[in-house]
């Protein structure tokens, strides 16, 4: 099992970005510790110079973690004929108990990557380098994280095993059983119907204002997050029966495959970007009086807020798109 | 934006024109470095071609193959069985399978015979498989001696030779009618090598087999997908073991580019402390080496893959030849339908570009860090 | 219009050939002038000059571009202020072989990102302005002496920089070259540029053009020249 090469590579991968990050923490502990942006001295050139090394080697880290996180996800799909019982990349998830940790763990070093990307392009726009506490800090917190979804992916891989008869997505993702999907799935229509809309207008009209304004940004990237997991519920209750045209197939995964023209990548992308783009605005708000941002800072963030409105804007088209077009009719 | 773009173009031309100057350690470069993507995309696209062969091929096998296990060992199998399969509910047909093994000490080969479902072959006529034809150099019309289960001669005449086409699976293959295998093997009239069974619904095929192997403890049914499993998951292990094995070399290619990017000459020095000298700023540099990177890994990467694509689909995969023939006295000729996907490639980029670009960052990094002040002082 | 304030430069601080290149160092350049740096080899002339021209950071002290106080700014940011206020000419020329004349008279120009048409434009009326429009497809390998430093000053002009900041030029330079170099100062001083130019050739600082002369020594300004 383990030597596809799929799994090779992502292996290979997390194996890198540990390195990586390991190797820019410790530089960005001694960066935390030493740096005076005042002082004309040796050591502070040096550090100046080490910081160059220290972001480049973080922006490849980040953008190959956005790469294997896509590549993880259809190498998941890929495995699931070897899984008696498994029809998507939910049987593959299910086989060990580390399947699902993994991927959530992979979500949420995606949106930190993200964020950390967002403040680093940030700092490198003040000329005293404002934000380089924050943003070492930040890695240092992250650090743990990446080590520790590597080791969790190893232990996934290492632990698949053919013999185990996994759970189909339809068993999964059902109103009959126990857990947090089937509370999702047992909400009545209407119910989600109106926590979703409400949630995307709640949030665009949020955006609207912060972009003309300037105002209401720690609302906003509240409305984001906030939309965002509403909008992953809301597709497993309803949006995806229309995808599948079937109404007990409720199945987050099953979207990713061919036969659905991959539109799950598609989809799931808008979410992330939107999200991401959104809570970096709102991330970017403390700094707004910093003198040397204080030019650059909001054009910086209306740009995101603009993402992020196209972003969420494009999902719920095409998810109404769908609902109205679909062959199955409610 | 423009402004962004256009400096970028800026910067790619200098870098371009920077390559070229130094044209015979990038060339070098370029050339190692298509070397590797060349050898583990042949890998790649070499496995997942026979995992295709193997998916259309069993696409025709039946859904539940039955044999007899006596001692942990196949056996024949008791044609009557067919009859207590047959009315198991969701069983369409059973078919008694006639195939065994046969050692020619002309040749020293091993040939697989077997009795064809549509073909009529009269008592002592043969079709046989390309390798077999070469190998005895025998033709059309041509007589061919086999010694029986009891030591006697047995004389069969070739009607025809299977298309080159098939040779992947058909190489060694004889195809023989009923009564000359019986005769050729000994085989008692009441049985016969295995059952195959057709199966109506596919969804049923699990529970299906497992009713057989309830009805006949003696017996164990083995299903299509369980076939393609094993296929799958051997030409995986296969060819991750070359790609393990490969990471030797993989390592050293990555030892020499951090050599190749970290050894500037003293002329490349020069240039960086007057780029530096005169108004570009280290992110500036840093953004000329991160174009070189890229340069050198696309044109690499992708003459890499047009090398792999056509020496795996185009020329047989020829250099592998020496290590999948093996014991093989009868290696087939063949020319595998071509395939590629995003998802190989996808990995193809994960293992060469990424770590490529690893081994080169802090090299660029120095690279970029030089000092003006020191341009100054000349 | 360029002040520095006690500044202090010491190469290898800390280390057993730690190296004090400039003691306290107190210095007003003048716009719209031409001062020249002068005094023996190690006297701190180039040290100076690129921390003048927001080459380099000083150990301690301010330097004062203007109103704005530039001593701590990061690399990027000096480097955005150096491209657009300064035109650098070295001592060797030090231009790239290998590309054209045209091509090394716009690489300052790069990284601003402006659109090609204009630049080209700009690069080709400063050839022709110092007599070189001929030669702008040639490789600089090919250049004479003369060539090579009127494109070096092309190169330094771009990015139409208020100031202009010279490193020995004369030193690999004949009587006649070193009298052509000093006309085209001359010229550069009539447009309102200021020039700086470090040069110990009697040539330099006894010419006409030179408002200001500052001898230097061991670190230190031993006379300030002020008229």
């Amino acid at each position: 099992m383990f030597f596809k090469p799929g799994i090779i590579a992502l292996f290979l991968s997390s194996f890198l970005i540990s390195g990586m990050v390991l190797y820019a923490s410790f530089s960005g502990a001694l960066i935390l510790r030493y740096w005076d942006i005042h002082s004309g001295s040796e050591t502070q050139l040096r550090l100046e110079r080490k910081t160059y090394l220290i972001s480049t080697i973080l922006g490849y880290a980040f953008v190959f973690q956005l790469f294997s996180f896509f590549l993880f996800i259809y190498t998941a799909d890929t495995l699931h004929p070897f899984f008696t019982g498994a029809m998507c990349a939910v049987g593959s998830l299910n086989v060990n108990q580390w399947g699902f940790p993994l991927i959530m763990l992979k979500i949420i070093t995606f949106l930190l990557a993200g964020l950390w990307l967002i403040i680093n392009f940030t700092d490198n726009r003040g000329y005293d380098y404002p934000l380089i506490k924050a943003k070492y800090l930040l890695l240092l917190a992250m650090a743990p994280l990446i080590l520790t979804e590597a080791v969790i992916q190893a232990k996934y891989f290492l632990g698949l095993n053919p013999e185990v008869i996994t759970s189909c997505c339809g068993s999964l993702f059902t109103a009959d059983t126990k857990g947090v999907p089937a509370e999702i799935i047992s909400l009545p229509r209407p119910v989600m119907e109106i926590m979703f809309y409400g949630a995307m207008i709640g949030t665009l009209t949020l955006g609207g204002v912060f972009y003309r304004t300037g105002t209401m940004g720690y609302a906003f990237a509240a409305a984001v997050l906030l939309t965002l997991l509403v909008s992953i519920a809301s597709f497993i209750s309803f949006i995806s029966i229309y995808f599948y045209e079937l109404p007990t197939h409720h199945c987050p995964f099953c979207i990713l495959q061919k036969e659905y023209g991959y539109i799950g990548y598609c989809l799931y992308l808008l979410l992330l970007v939107g999200g991401l783009a959104g809570m970096g605005a709102g991330l970017l708000m403390p700094f707004r009086q910093i003198p040397s941002l204080k030019e650059t800072l909001p054009s910086m963030q209306r740009h995101l807020t603009l993402t992020s409105i196209i972003s969420y804007l494009l999902f719920t088209g095409i998810a109404t798109y769908q609902i109205i077009f679909s062959n199955l009719k409610m | 934006m423009i402004k962004a773009i256009d400096k970028q173009r800026y910067i790619l031309d200098f870098t371009l024109s920077s390559l070229w100057r130094r044209k015979g350690k990038n060339l070098a470069l370029v050339l190692v470095y298509t070397l590797v993507v060349f050898i583990l995309g042949s890998v790649m696209f070499f496995t997942q071609a026979l995992k295709n062969e193997a998916a259309v091929v069993l696409r025709g096998s039946p859904e539940i193959i039955v044999q007899k296990i006596v001692a942990g060992r196949h056996d024949l199998i008791p044609v009557s069985y067919g009859s207590r399969i047959g009315k198991i509910r969701g069983v369409n047909a059973v078919k008694a399978r006639f195939w065994g093994y046969y050692y020619d000490p002309v040749a020293k080969a091993n040939y697989t015979l077997m009795v064809p479902e549509d073909l009529p072959l009269k008592d002592q006529e043969i079709v046989v498989g390309a390798g077999i034809s070469r190998v005895r150099r025998v033709f059309r019309g041509n007589s061919i001696v086999f010694r029986t289960y009891d030591g006697k001669p047995a004389t069969f005449f070739l009607k025809g030779i299977l298309s080159p086409e098939s040779e992947l699976l058909s190489s060694d293959l004889i195809l023989i009618s009923a009564p000359g295998f019986a005769s050729l093997f000994g085989i008692p009239p009441d049985r016969a090598t295995d059952l195959t069974v057709q199966v109506a619904n596919k969804k049923e095929i699990p529970t299906i087999a497992a009713k057989i192997v309830d009805a006949l403890p003696d017996t164990r049914a083995i299903t299509r997908e369980e076939i393609l499993r094993t296929y799958d998951a051997v030409f995986d292990w296969r060819g991750g073991i070359m790609i393990a094995i490969l990471a030797g070399a993989v390592l050293a290619f990555l030892i020499f580019a951090w050599d190749k990017a970290a050894g500037l000459s003293a002329e490349e020095k020069r240039e960086i402390g007057i780029l530096k000298a005169i108004g570009w700023e280290t992110a500036d540099v840093l953004q000329m080496k991160f174009w070189e990177g890229l340069v050198i890994s696309l044109s690499s990467f992708f003459l890499g893959i047009i090398l792999a694509y056509f020496h795996i689909f185009y020329a047989s995969a020829t250099l592998f030849e020496p290590v999948l023939k093996g014991w093989s006295v009868l290696y087939p000729h063949f020319n595998l339908t071509p395939f590629i996907s995003g998802y190989q490639i996808a990995i193809l980029f994960f293992i060469t570009v990424i770590p490529y670009t690893v081994a080169t960052i802090i090299p660029s990094w120095r690279a970029a860090t030089i000092d003006p002040d020191a341009v100054m002082r000349t | 219009m360029i002040e520095l304030q006690h500044l202090r430069k010491v190469f290898n601080a800390g280390w057993p050939n730690e190296y004090v290149a400039i003691h306290d160092l107190n210095l007003e350049i003048a716009a719209h002038q031409v001062t020249v740096l002068t005094g023996p080899s190690g006297s701190g002339k180039t040290t100076v000059l690129s921390l003048l021209g927001c080459m380099a950071r000083p150990t301690a002290g301010r330097i004062m571009l203007g109103e704005r106080e530039i001593t701590s700014l990061p690399e990027r940011f000096l480097t955005q202020i150096r491209r657009t206020t300064f035109g650098f000419i070295f001592q060797q020329f030090n231009l790239i072989r290998g590309i054209t004349v045209l091509e090394n008279v716009m690489l300052p120009a790069y990284p601003l990102g402006e659109p090609l048409g204009g630049l080209k434009k700009r690069a080709l009326n400063l050839l022709d302005l110092l007599n070189l429009a001929s030669k702008a497809a040639a490789k600089v390998e090919w250049l004479s002496g003369g060539e090579a430093q009127r494109t070096a000053i092309a190169r330094a002009l771009v990015n139409n920089p208020g100031v202009i900041i010279a490193d020995e030029p004369t030193a690999h330079l004949d009587t006649g070259l070193s009298r052509e170099f000093l006309d085209i100062m001359r010229d550069f001083k009539g447009q309102g540029k200021t020039i700086l130019i470090a040069s110990h050739d009697p040539m330099v600082h006894d010419s006409e053009i030179v408002d200001r002369v500052v001898r230097m020594r061991d670190g230190r300004i031993i006379d300030a020249g002020v008229f």
